[in-house]
């Protein structure tokens, strides 16, 4: 076939099916700017950040635009300098201009292009009204930060299918609102964080807990115990000099000493815990033939999507525990017979955490199994406020006794990791050559929507994994029109699974796989491979549950 | 559910458009045509049944200046703001209308829901500017004098 070409600035460009002539610039090598664009939503052509000029001095915004074999476009031309002033100088009349004290500072996306322009000045009076809607525990939103870009409105529509917010009013008094303007906590928002992984801004921001920890920490009087979940650690590196995707566990556990936190204990143990209750849980679902799959219950924002949206479900939802709220349970039965009192802080990928560990299922005597939930971009923040160079720590081992887990728990933090552990759980065959062909059975990839069969027991087990809540939302419609059917069904509300969840740093597609593909290899060095073979799940019964299963391992939501 | 709603009046203008997100902005205005205005009951009720997020069709009623969020008077008068209206001074009827029944911009309808003023941008009718409508009954060639003429007939009736 024949070559086409596109000409970027007087650069000619191969054009290779790309979507938009964004993408043609983009792989030009020119940095578009953008604001209301983002690859994985649908174009909004809002912000005209990405304006070019063509061959006869016609303007189009890049993101919209169609590329054509021969066509001539203009990324950096003084016309458009200015323009791309103007819209800065616009959005920063009304927009709050505290830079130094906003939770964006340094990482916000008008501020460097307020810089790259060399936006000095504003000639226009800042007519930005602070109002704050904090009743959300998982996310904080600020109307005079926002620039209406719409990336949080279509993350929360078309991806998740939440539909918490959306906009409304018009021209100058235009908003990103919740109906009625009602405070975000009183919504179908489930907290899944993703409006604030994609806001440019300070509008949407992640609730800080760093405060009460590092309060904590400093009292004298307290034993402070953390565990981390399984995607923390291959997400948190990039930011602190570590190539993205490397598993840093060590390294964190030794800067969480550092920090003063007295115990650091691993979530993927009680993933294991996870594993042989909910496998148990699934083998008797598979003998009651409900015409209905059992659903994972690991996700607070997929429970909490069921519980708003589809309660006609959650009789089908895994009555487990989230393996957070397992490994919690069984911290503080450890810690109960301990002279100090007791601050359980909990490290999760995930804004929504912050919810679950706050839920009255999981208060007892008014004191909440977590006190403190706060995401990897926190605990990022509070390595660099107490000035560890993490890149030079020397790694440390996980404190005993919750740090020996099997290479299924640690993959937890992919999307289709659950799932896959489970089926090294039930297979009778353990060999690594079986384990292997587990993996590839379709389970694995960062696709929104797996589904496969797997042979078992003589016949077979047809098997969904979705992640990204419009999936599931998908998923359950065909279920309940009896179109489709399954024994087993994982679900994620974040695209890709947890380590691509709301509280991780912000990353695009390709960083998901490169992410899960760092848990994949820590599963492959390994020692252990299923949780059944995990020799600490026995100890862990005879020590800690003393057969109360179902009281520390295993919740019923009260349909709040 | 609000049980005091009665919601049959939303279920029959649904099923009339067979329950089609597409039809939104029509059931709106059927709805708002049965109601005066847009209860706040409606919204939840019709997101359900029409798949929408309620913010969403929220987002719609705010959009269009037609739609109103809160109950209207018994009479609605619209003062014409169009052009042909305005440079006839339609400014000064409107500004006597709302000052004889404590209106504003914001605050359209009188507190014992008797009154609503609102303005549009026109009624076609700009040979005959400046123009205002009372319950959709047209009045031409206004001034603030005829303005007090017709609020004193309509304080009579009522």
């Amino acid at each position: 076939m024949e070559k086409k070409f596109m000409y970027v600035d007087g650069i000619a460009v191969e054009l290779n099916g790309e979507k938009n002539v964004l993408e043609v610039i983009r792989k030009a090598g020119i940095d578009m700017p953008t604001l209301c664009y983002h690859p994985e939503l649908s174009i909004y052509g809002a912000c005209r950040m990405c304006m070019f000029e063509n061959e006869r001095g016609g303007l189009d915004a890049a993101c919209s635009a169609q590329p054509r074999a021969g066509m001539k476009v203009y990324t950096n031309t003084e016309r458009l300098r200015k323009y791309r002033r103007n819209i800065i100088e616009l959005l920063l009349a009304n927009h709050c201009r505290d830079c130094n004290t906003c939770e964006k500072n340094g990482n916000c996306k008008l501020q460097q292009l307020a810089k790259r322009y060399d936006v000095r000045t504003v000639r226009f009076p800042n007519t930005a009204k602070t109002d704050v809607d904090d009743s959300s525990v998982s996310i904080t939103r600020d109307a005079s930060k926002c620039i209406l870009c719409g990336q949080c409105v279509r993350m929360c529509n078309e991806v998740q299918s939440v539909g918490a917010i959306y906009y409304a009013h018009r021209g100058s008094h235009m908003l990103i609102s919740t109906a009625f303007e009602r405070p975000i906590a009183e919504t179908v928002c489930v907290g899944c964080g993703q409006c604030a992984a994609v806001c440019p801004v300070g509008a949407i921001t992640i609730k800080q807990d760093t405060a009460k920890v590092w309060k904590a920490i400093a009292d004298k009087n307290l034993v402070v115990t953390a565990q981390v979940a399984p995607a923390v650690r291959v997400a948190i590196g990039k930011e602190l000099n570590m190539p993205e995707g490397t598993d840093v566990m060590g390294k964190l556990v030794a800067a969480m000493h550092r920090m003063g936190i007295d115990k650091v204990y691993d979530t993927s143990v009680s993933a294991d815990l996870t594993i042989l209750e909910e496998t148990a849980e699934f083998v008797e679902h598979l003998g009651k033939n409900t015409g209905m799959p059992l659903f994972t219950s690991c996700c607070p924002g997929w429970i909490q999507f069921a519980e708003k949206k589809h309660p006609e479900i959650m009789p089908y939802i895994s009555t487990c525990k989230s393996p957070m709220q397992m490994l919690s349970a069984l911290i503080v039965e450890q810690q109960k017979d301990c002279e100090k009192k007791h601050f359980n802080i909990a490290v999760m990928p995930c804004t929504g955490k912050k919810f679950e560990a706050a839920r009255s299922e999981f208060t007892h005597d008014g004191k909440p199994d977590v006190d403190a939930v706060i995401t990897t971009q926190e605990l990022i923040h509070m390595i660099r406020t107490a000035g560890i160079e993490f890149d030079t720590v020397v790694p440390e081992a996980v404190d005993a006794p919750f740090g020996m887990f099997s290479g299924a728990g640690v993959i937890f933090g992919a999307t289709g990791g659950v799932t896959e552990a489970v089926l090294r759980r039930v297979s009778d065959d353990k060999s690594i050559n079986a384990i292997r062909s587990i993996g590839n059975c379709g389970v694995r990839g960062t696709e929104g929507v797996k589904e496969f069969t797997v042979p078992f027991n003589g016949s077979e087990l047809r098997i969904a994994v979705v992640s990204g809540l419009g999936n599931a939302e998908k998923l359950i419609k065909q279920l309940l029109a009896k179109e489709v059917s399954f024994d087993f069904v994982e679900v994620m509300a974040c695209p890709g699974g947890c380590v691509n969840g709301g509280g991780q740093p912000v990353t695009l597609e390709n960083a998901k796989k490169v992410r899960a593909d760092g848990l994949y290899s820590s599963d492959m060095t390994n020692t252990l491979k299923t949780s059944d073979t995990n020799p600490l799940m026995d100890k862990l019964y005879a020590d800690y549950v003393k057969g109360r299963n179902h009281e520390m391992l295993h919740v019923h939501y009260k349909h709040n | 559910m609000n049980k005091e709603f009665d919601y049959n009046v939303l279920d029959e203008i649904l099923k009339e458009h067979n329950y089609d997100e597409s039809h939104t902005v029509t059931i709106l205005q059927e709805v708002q045509a049965h109601y005066s205005y847009l209860p706040k009951e409606a919204f939840p009720y019709l997101a359900e049944k029409l798949g929408v997020p309620e913010a969403k069709i929220y987002g719609v009623a705010t959009f269009y200046e037609n739609f109103s969020l809160e109950p209207k008077g018994t009479n609605i008068i619209r003062c014409c703001d169009g052009t042909a209206c305005h440079v006839r001074h339609s400014t000064d009827v409107l500004e006597y209308l709302r000052k004889e029944l404590g209106l504003s911009a914001t605050k359209r309808t009188t507190d014992d829901l008797k009154f609503t003023v609102e303005t549009v941008s026109c009624l076609g009718a700009c040979g005959l500017a400046p123009v205002i409508t009372v319950n959709g009954k047209v009045y031409s060639q206004m001034t603030k004098e005829k303005a007090a003429e017709v609020l004193k007939e309509l304080r009579e009736e009522n």
